[in-house]
């Protein structure tokens, strides 16, 4: 398939499009590693960055989708086309979502900046943060070079994000138990490991539309052999 | 809006109705159709797309023989009607006709009255008894082609003094008069207004119920919204055909993803 649309302008508004999601992706992987810093080393004047910053996500999003609506209206995409406008709508909403999980991460920064360390927890939490942060950057990656196989690697790397989570979570419950001073400070932490696990469910959501848009196909379906209702000339 | 215009196209699988194996046709020497190969179902829309000159033309005529009457043109292979070959001696074309109607994209009602446009293929097959009885078909064929609230009280009045979108629903019910079980449209909607096309598609829709229906469109938008299968030719060859709603949204040759999203092929 030829790669340029006969209108010239349909193709440029696609490639700003892009730019765009590429542009909020690298603001959601800054937003993550800061939340999960200052939560590492109490560094409120970083959480407060995060928090503030979450704005130009915001309005990043609503911009993406305005262009998008637009293009929709204007081209009536199809095929290929198609896939990459709803991935484009779909990849900034769950971009928005990790977006606000990072900036409750950094106001429970604040909080948690008051309190007893509670052991390596926030150490934890920053290694869990890495890895989903990780993921975002191999699916913005996936997203741009189209590859598929890449994409698919990260939905199963999702596991290991799970399984750190449910780590935490028996480490917490033990810490609660322990001593009930614990209580409060475990209470935000569980909910900071339990948002990060779902930025990673979000990540992985992003590499299956990266699936969809280059296969056509949804990852969890089983790929018919040949469509027997196809006919697909000799030629 | 319902039906026509809903994008929830259910794909059922139906009987086949017309069955066609490597179909060739040539006009002299040109190759206008290439060892086409294609199912197409009982009561479901299916559409033919591709770019101007592969053929959808060519290959719509085939299925009621109107090729028969150019001169140049030699068809090959093998077409059948629920199991029937039409190609075969015993087979009036004329008779085949009735079967197979066809609806042409410029309105083309002859210079009679709305009742006699429609009466006019009944009479000629013999299908009503007296009077009464052609009333009826005329009747019911207005009403399959949603414009017999429209005319009902001008019967009389000339075909060609109504307007284009009328006129289009005219020769549907024209072409339905003759109780068909096949309807063919080759581009309906090209000269027809936004509203008249929407009524169009709309009665295509409907018509769905009853026939098997192939149009010929070269708009995309109503090729999605109004067919249940499509077929994508291509310099004579049919390239792709399935379901419309995978066409659309992941087409698995590249010739058809080009030509769909508008890309240069
Ligand atoms: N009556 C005819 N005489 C000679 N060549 C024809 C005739 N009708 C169509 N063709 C040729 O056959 C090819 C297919 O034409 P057609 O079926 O009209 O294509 P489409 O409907 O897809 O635009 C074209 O190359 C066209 O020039
Ligand atoms: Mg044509």
């Amino acid at each position: 398939m030829n790669d340029q649309h006969i209108a010239s302008a349909f193709d440029r508004d696609l490639e700003s499009v892009q730019a765009q999601i590429m542009k909020m992706g690298g603001m959601i992987e800054d937003a993550i590693r800061m939340a999960a810093e200052s939560l590492e080393t109490r560094d409120e004047e970083l959480a407060e960055k995060v928090r503030a910053g979450d704005k130009a996500i915001d309005d990043l999003e609503n911009l993406i989708n305005e262009r998008a609506a637009r293009i929709i209206a204007l081209r009536a995409p199809t095929a290929i086309d198609l896939r990459l406008i709803l991935s484009v709508i779909k990849i900034s909403a769950s971009l928005e979502r990790i977006g606000d999980y990072a900036k409750n991460m950094a106001k429970r920064t604040g909080v948690l900046s008051q309190m007893q360390p509670v052991s390596d927890s926030a150490g934890s939490i920053r290694r869990m943060a890495r890895t989903v942060e990780g993921m975002l950057k191999d699916a913005l990656d996936a997203y741009i070079q189209r590859d598929a196989e890449l994409a698919m690697d990260i939905i199963n790397r999702d596991e290991d994000v799970d399984q750190m989570y449910n780590a935490l979570f028996r480490e917490f419950l033990t810490f609660m138990l322990e001593d009930p001073r614990n209580i409060t400070a475990c209470m935000h932490l569980h909910f900071i490991a339990k948002n990060t696990e779902r930025m990673g469910d979000l990540v992985t959501s992003i590499a299956e539309q990266v699936v969809y848009l280059v296969t056509g196909q949804h990852p969890e379906e089983d790929r018919p052999k040949a469509d027997k209702t196809s006919y697909v000339s000799k030629a | 809006m319902k039906d026509a215009v809903s994008w929830e196209n259910d794909v059922t699988t139906n009987t086949v109705k017309i069955a066609a194996r490597d179909v060739q046709v040539h006009y002299g020497d040109t190759h206008a159709i290439k060892d086409v190969n294609v199912d197409i179902e009982d009561k479901t829309v299916t559409a033919f797309i591709g770019p101007s000159g592969c053929g959808k033309s060519t290959f719509l005529r085939c299925i009621n023989r109107m090729n028969d009457t150019i001169d140049v043109c030699r068809v090959t292979g093998d077409i059948r009607i629920d199991g029937e070959d039409i190609y075969d001696r015993k087979v009036d074309p004329v008779q085949l006709r009735a079967k197979v109607g066809m609806v042409f994209q410029k309105p083309n009602p002859f210079p009679k009255s709305i009742y006699d446009n429609v009466a006019y293929g009944p009479r000629i097959h013999g299908l009503a008894r007296n009077k009464a009885d052609l009333d009826d078909i005329v009747e019911r064929a207005l009403k399959r082609g949603a414009i017999w609230d429209e005319v009902k009280d001008r019967l009389q009045a000339p075909g060609t003094g109504l307007s284009g979108g009328q006129q289009q629903r005219l020769c549907i019910a024209r072409a339905v008069a003759t109780e068909p079980e096949v309807l063919l449209m080759d581009e309906p909607c090209s000269a027809l207004d936004p509203i008249a096309t929407a009524q169009v598609e709309e009665l295509i829709d409907e018509l769905r119920q009853n026939y098997s229906v192939v149009i010929v469109t070269h708009s995309m938008q109503q090729a999605a919204r109004v067919s249940q299968r499509t077929a994508f030719f291509h310099l004579g060859n049919l390239v792709e055909f399935g379901d419309t709603d995978k066409i659309f949204t992941a087409p698995e040759d590249p010739r058809t993803e080009s030509y769909i999203t508008g890309r240069i092929g």
